[in-house]
């Protein structure tokens, strides 16, 4: 075993949620068990935080809307992991914040999640 | 917090999935070998996400396998330091708060890490954030079982675990079989590969209900000032029932 690199890309919790969902899918009916109980268990957390309501579009539009904002990759991945409903939570989330953005931004940053992480009640189909 | 690893790894198929597809075979025994361990300095292993490439299929002298070189990439959990994760509280101990995220268990957050000021309830086993009030007085908030809790990953420790690794411990033998298992089932009691040590001593971290309850106050005390004392109290007795509702 060799490891190349240890971190190719993050991904975001909703793109591991796709993939296990898709293996969990096609599911093997022999040996595997360590990955049965794995993906089990990382699909039961998955299921349980605000990605299980996100989309692929909704993400990228999501993304976008940040950009004026110059925030961190990381940064970016956090809030699309965990969507943050209040400006404490902003501040948790986004470094130096109060130095970054200005009281209105974290405003608006609240209203752009709203508009595209909805939450259960909504997306749930 | 979950990232791809780039590994590659010579893959061996046992004659008996000659009958599979290579792609397939191979994706099943790279699960088999990773799926749910801890790869040193990588992180834990959840699931395959692709292959990136194959080499020609060789094989070797005396055996009736084929072995491929196979690049690939793999889901691992690995949050980076400073993520802020949220999971449940397992226990708490005089080590600290133990908390789970359902698939991996191993994240402590020891006591100066936790809000100030905090002390550990020796009868109900719990960690207490004395909660200081304006009158003087303190509001024990208590950090129960089963609670969803938002924490900082502060640093993370991995430990070479296995007793097959390379020839570090001592205890190694190329002994009997019996000798190995006994080594490998004491090291793996005494070792955790892949351990966070998190922080909650930020405002917003820690269990939710804490900041749902401030939130709902505030905007009590935004909308009705008058009210504010009666819906404190109610709130601060009804702690989860509040929440639930």
């Amino acid at each position: 075993m060799e490891i190349v690199n240890p971190c190719f890309s993050v991904l975001s919790n909703f793109e591991v949620l796709e993939s296990l969902k898709n293996i969990k899918d096609t599911k093997k009916k022999y040996g595997l068990r360590n990955l049965a109980t794995i993906t089990y268990e990382t699909l039961q957390y998955l299921e349980e935080s605000p990605c299980k309501h996100q989309n692929r579009d909704v993400i990228c539009a999501f993304i976008k809307d940040m950009q004026p904002y110059k925030l961190t990759t990381n940064e970016l991945l956090m809030m699309v992991n965990d969507p943050p409903s209040s400006a404490l939570h902003i501040q948790l989330l986004i470094e130096d914040s109060e130095e970054r953005l200005t009281e209105d931004q974290v405003n608006e940053i609240i209203e752009i999640t709203k508009k595209h992480f909805p939450g259960p009640p909504a997306e749930s189909s | 917090m979950f990232a791809l690893a780039e590994l590659k790894d010579t893959i061996r198929i046992a004659p008996e999935q000659f009958n599979l597809k290579l792609v397939e075979a191979i994706r099943d025994e790279i699960n088999r070998k990773l799926a749910n361990k801890v790869l040193l300095n990588v992180g834990l292993c959840i699931a395959l996400k692709d292959i990136v490439s194959l080499k020609d299929s060789i094989i070797l002298p005396g055996d009736g396998a084929s072995h491929t070189e196979v690049i690939f990439r793999y889901i691992v959990f690995r949050p980076a330091i400073s993520n802020i994760l949220t999971g449940k509280i397992r226990n708490c101990s005089h080590e600290g708060v133990h908390v789970t995220l359902g698939f991996f268990d191993d994240i402590l957050i020891p006591p100066t890490a936790l809000q100030h000021p905090s002390r550990f309830d020796e009868t109900e086993q719990a960690w207490v954030w004395e909660y200081p009030l304006e009158d003087g007085g303190k509001h024990d908030l208590f950090m129960d079982v089963g609670e969803p809790i938002k924490f900082r990953v502060s640093r993370e420790i991995f430990e070479e675990s296995s007793p097959i690794g390379p020839p570090t411990s001592e205890s190694m033998k190329p002994g009997t079989s019996a000798a190995t298992t006994s080594t490998a089932g004491q090291a793996g009691e005494s070792k955790t590969p892949y351990r966070i040590i998190a922080a909650i001593n930020e405002s917003g971290l820690g269990v939710l209900s804490w900041w749902d309850q401030q939130q709902q106050e505030d905007d009590e005390a935004g909308d009705e000032e008058g009210e504010e004392d009666n819906n404190d109290y109610e709130n601060d007795e009804n702690g989860e029932g509040a929440y639930e509702e």
